[in-house]
């Protein structure tokens, strides 16, 4: 399997009713026909933000950045091919790049900065990266922490295997991955050990 | 040759390698053509030399605080350290950081690590390139934190009254053990900030095994702030009022904006301006093009690609990559000028027993750094800041200011995290677009190259072509080794960085009988540093050769490495040493299991490369299918680097390395047809992903040689140590990279 370019990404199923939504292929930029602007509220990290009037095609990435100025979720491709971009909507990891905001609807959306705890503590994933100093320039990171917080939040003990298809689509120029699997394993420990202390109260 | 201006070309990273002074010193350099038959043969080039600036540290003023010099400033909060150069991922916010703390005796948890102003005449040189930021700064990193303490250490003794010599010094605090008594150093700021600063070279600097916090695992300094995606990086940058910006060049580098369809750009919903930039003729700094300022990205990125510019291309790149193969197989029927002739390499051949030969091919590949170029500038009452991430701050306010038209005194460029380097943001063109749009803007504005302006505007790492000769005698021993290099030049004058050979050029001085000849065709695209320029492509060919000549010969390529090797000796003063090389040879050797019994199908492949002053050695456990699928099972590494300062950051750098190596090696190429170049975005540049990673072990040689750097060093031997365990697994020699274009692929 090599090299695995994720022609279109990997469609989650919402994502695929998204595209077919919009008529979107998901392999590319967002091609513009209309030039309307419509008004948009977005629910991101619990709160309802109002966008104001916005062009509808407006990747989630660039509604993030520049208008509510979330800047954790990065642009490195535009395609849906590095993952550097990733958010969760309703709990499933999206390429916030390739993703319409008007398509988000009602949808929840999470960053990464809508990780930690209202008192600022880290969660697992977080606290695995700093943990295990899994960054090098940290660019990729806050993709990979999302897509971990994803498959996490499905799969309470993934394997090797599951960490390594669910983590497929995101890409480190600076090749961290040996140290991303470990982290992913041991947030995985970290919340089990979590829900096995307030199992016990 | 051309009117594409590549002045800057050498000026940049060049000066503070080693390889490249080598270089300077000794090139001849002959210009292929790739149209007529014509050889220019140049001399006297302008020597580079290493430029190791220090700058005395001076006390800053400042009577609450202690602040010896441009690192340190302890006051009644706290303890803050400077990190003086950018940080790109190879770690150097938490490491410079970390040797000022050793010698300070600071606690770690006490210490608040800040980027530094950049300030050359504070901090010296302020770059990252070469893997030098240890190396450089090593020494003076040590000496500011211990004057710092010894400033401490003289507050303490006054206010006690007893003699400084009976005091010591533990985790931020000032130790009198006879009276049991500590201070901490916030509570010591002031009155110490009123000691006279030591002389540096006064001071008594630790002995490795008094250090406490060197050679540790430290987690990243910014590491807290990266998971919880604050704004670190150059493309987290917002300011009030700021617009965002994008700049279309001719897809054939050097071409000319003759018009374009500025109006309706205008009349696009969310675009504010749409401008064309003559460029200044300089084809490092500003290209033409057109410049167009909108709300937001994505207006301004919509608007870009409905642009439809005339360009004038009568003097723009008409490279391709199909005449540049076929004109190098050509070139190296016959005899170039030589960079290395020690011997008679063609007495030995006519000599020897056994001779062979193999024509070795690389490609062009990109940077590919995962942040798009970007850089935020506004210019404002004759004054011009930047927001950038780049490699060399200082070479970008020299730039911006030029462009601008004032002096770089009236720029201050804020140096922010970059989304990483591997020499790219070495070159400040994208700073230098945007101090000229932001001129224009008369508001902030915020550059945003797309990953298809990143990939067609790229400075690249040059392909390169070598016809290898090579023989053995009866004992099997290497008689003679010939090395014809066709390799590529921007300027007409001199090899693009990276792409030339020097005087130390692996095997010389170890063989009897070598010459190493050059030769180079006219390219327009700009080709330029990309990690461990030269070594990252001349490892994978002359590592490999000498696995052919080992093989011709019917011996261990292990053996024949280690015989190549010979004496543990110093080769020139900025060369290997031997002993050293061969140290970490076995060490990888042994810890991969060398000579094992390997299951059928496996193979074991070994390479050593020397390169900013790193000693690496490596060895690949890989299987090959029959459809030609590799799988790299293990890479065994082993370094001497001199003591670890950080011994997370070192091992991920090592780590890096491996998976850079192999992503590149596997599958990555740009190409280029009529001057453009043919790839545009990652679907089409496919870099290794986690389920292709191999275990890496890293095993670190415990030296007491002064520390060196890692952010390049290891990459060099991974290519020729899996393409050697390919041969030994099924018989098949690579000599084209990416080994995707003999074949192969990963499992
Ligand atoms: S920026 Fe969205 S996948 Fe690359
Ligand atoms: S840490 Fe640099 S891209 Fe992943």
């Amino acid at each position: 399997m090599f090299p695995p370019a994720i022609k279109g990404g990997e469609l989650t199923p919402r994502a695929n009713k998204v595209s077919k939504l919009l008529d979107l292929g998901y392999n590319g930029h967002l091609e513009s026909s209309g030039e309307g602007v419509t008004t948009v509220n977005l629910k991101v990290n619990g709160e309802t933000r109002n966008l104001g009037e916005i062009d509808p095609q407006t990747p989630l990435l660039w509604a993030l950045r520049d208008e509510l100025k979330l800047v954790g979720a990065k642009f490195g491709c535009g395609i849906s091919q590095c993952g550097a971009c990733t958010v969760l909507v309703d709990g499933q990891a999206v390429k916030s790049c390739s993703y319409p905001v008007s398509a988000v609807g009602d949808g929840q959306v999470t960053t990464i900065e809508g990780l930690a705890g209202n008192d600022g503590e880290l969660n697992a994933v977080q606290s695995a990266w700093v943990d295990l100093d899994v960054a090098q320039c940290g660019y990729c990171q806050a993709g990979q922490i999302m897509a971990a917080e994803a498959l996490l939040r499905a799969n309470s003990s993934p394997g090797d295997d599951d960490i390594d298809q669910a983590m497929a689509s995101n890409l480190c120029r600076c090749g961290t991955y040996i140290r991303i699997r470990e982290a992913v394993k041991m947030a995985a420990a970290m919340r089990q050990s979590a829900e096995a202390a307030d199992a016990a109260e | 040759m051309s009117t594409l201006n590549y002045a800057d070309i050498g000026d940049v990273v060049p000066r503070v390698t080693g390889e490249r002074a080598a270089l300077d010193e000794t090139v001849d350099l002959r210009i292929g053509k790739l149209d007529r038959r014509q050889f220019l043969k140049l001399t006297g080039l302008v020597g580079g030399g290493l430029m190791l600036s220090f700058s005395t540290p001076r006390a800053l003023a400042n009577a609450a605080a202690l602040q010896p010099n441009g690192y340190i400033k302890i006051d009644a909060t706290g303890i803050v350290l400077y990190a003086k150069n950018p940080e790109i991922g190879q770690g150097v916010k938490t490491s410079l950081p970390m040797i000022v703390a050793e010698e300070l005796d600071a606690a770690w948890e006490d210490v608040e690590v800040v980027q530094s102003a950049i300030d050359q005449g504070l901090y010296g040189a302020q770059f990252a390139g070469g893997s030098m930021s240890i190396p450089m700064n090593w020494d003076a990193l040590r000496r500011s934190g211990a004057a710092a303490r010894a400033m401490l250490v003289e507050a303490a003794a006054k206010h006690w009254g007893v003699e400084a010599d009976s005091l010591s010094t533990k985790d931020s605090h000032v130790v009198h053990a006879a009276s049991g008594r500590k201070l901490k150093y916030t509570e010591l700021a002031t009155q110490a900030a009123a000691m006279p600063v030591p002389d540096p070279r006064s001071l008594t600097l630790k002995k490795r095994d008094q250090f406490r916090l060197l050679g540790k695992r430290i987690t990243g300094v910014d590491n807290r702030a990266l998971v919880r995606g604050e704004p670190l990086f150059g493309i987290d940058q917002t300011l009030p009022g700021m617009k965002y910006a994008v700049y279309q060049k001719c897809p054939a580098i050097g071409g000319k904006v003759r018009s374009a369809n500025l109006e309706e750009i205008k009349g696009m919903p969310g675009v504010n301006d749409a401008f064309i930039l003559d460029g200044n003729g300089n084809a490092m700094e500003l290209l033409p093009g057109v410049a167009i300022i909108a709300d937001n990205t994505f207006a301004a990125i919509k608007a870009k690609r409905a642009l439809k510019v005339e360009w004038d291309e009568s003097d723009a790149s008409k490279d391709s990559w199909s005449h540049a193969k076929a004109e190098a197989e050509r070139l190296t029927n016959e005899s170039g000028p030589a960079v290395v002739d020690t011997g008679d390499v063609d007495a030995a051949f006519a000599s020897s027993g056994k001779r062979t030969s193999g024509f070795y091919t690389y490609h062009f590949v990109s940077h590919a750094t995962l942040e798009p170029q970007n850089c935020t500038a506004w210019f404002k009452d004759g004054a011009l800041d930047l927001w950038a991430p780049t490699q060399t701050p200082g070479q970008g306010i020299g730039s911006a200011a030029k462009v601008v038209g004032i002096s770089p005194s009236k720029v201050t460029l804020h140096q922010l995290r970059c989304g990483g380097g591997f020499g790219r943001r070495l070159y400040n063109d994208f700073t230098t677009e945007a101090a000229a749009i932001a001129k224009r803007a008369g508001v902030p504005i915020k550059l945003q190259w797309t990953r298809e302006d990143d990939m067609a505007y790229d400075l690249y790492r040059a392909g390169g072509f070598h016809q290898m000769d090579g023989s053995v005698d009866d004992d099997g021993k290497i008689t003679g080794w010939r090395d014809r290099f066709i390799t590529f030049t921007n300027d007409g004058r001199r090899p693009v960085s990276g792409g030339g050979l020097g005087a130390g050029v692996f095997p010389a001085g170890l063989v009897d009988n070598v010459r190493v000849e050059q030769t180079a065709l006219p390219w327009k695209n700009r080709c330029a540093a990309w990690r461990a320029p030269g070594s990252n492509v001349f490892g994978f060919v002359v590592q490999g050769f000498l696995d052919e000549l080992a093989h011709l010969a019917g011996r261990d390529p292990l053996e024949v490495l280690l015989e190549v090797l010979g004496e543990p000796r110093q080769m020139g003063r900025r060369g290997m040493h031997t002993g050293r090389a061969a140290g970490v040879v076995r060490l990888a050797a042994k810890q991969a299991g060398w000579g094992r019994e390997l299951p059928h199908g496996h193979g074991l492949g070994v390479a050593f490369y020397y390169s900013h002053a790193g000693h690496i050695a490596e060895v690949a456990e890989v299987s090959v299918d029959d459809d030609k699928r590799v799988k790299v099972h293990k890479v065994t590494v082993a370094a001497d680097v001199g003591p670890i300062v950080n011994l997370s950051g070192a091992e991920n750098q090592m780590q890096g390395s491996v998976v850079d190596g192999l992503s590149t090696m596997m599958g990555l190429s740009v190409t280029f047809e009529n001057g453009r170049v043919e790839q545009s975005n990652f679907d089409q540049y496919p870099m290794l992903r986690m389920p292709s990673t191999p275990d890496v072990a890293v095993h670190f040689v415990d030296s007491d040689y002064p520390p060196t750097g890692l952010g390049e060093p290891a990459l060099p031997p991974l290519a020729p140590a899996v393409c050697n365990a390919i041969f030994a697994a099924c018989g098949h020699r690579i000599r084209t990279l990416p080994i995707s274009e003999e074949g192969f692929s990963l499992a």
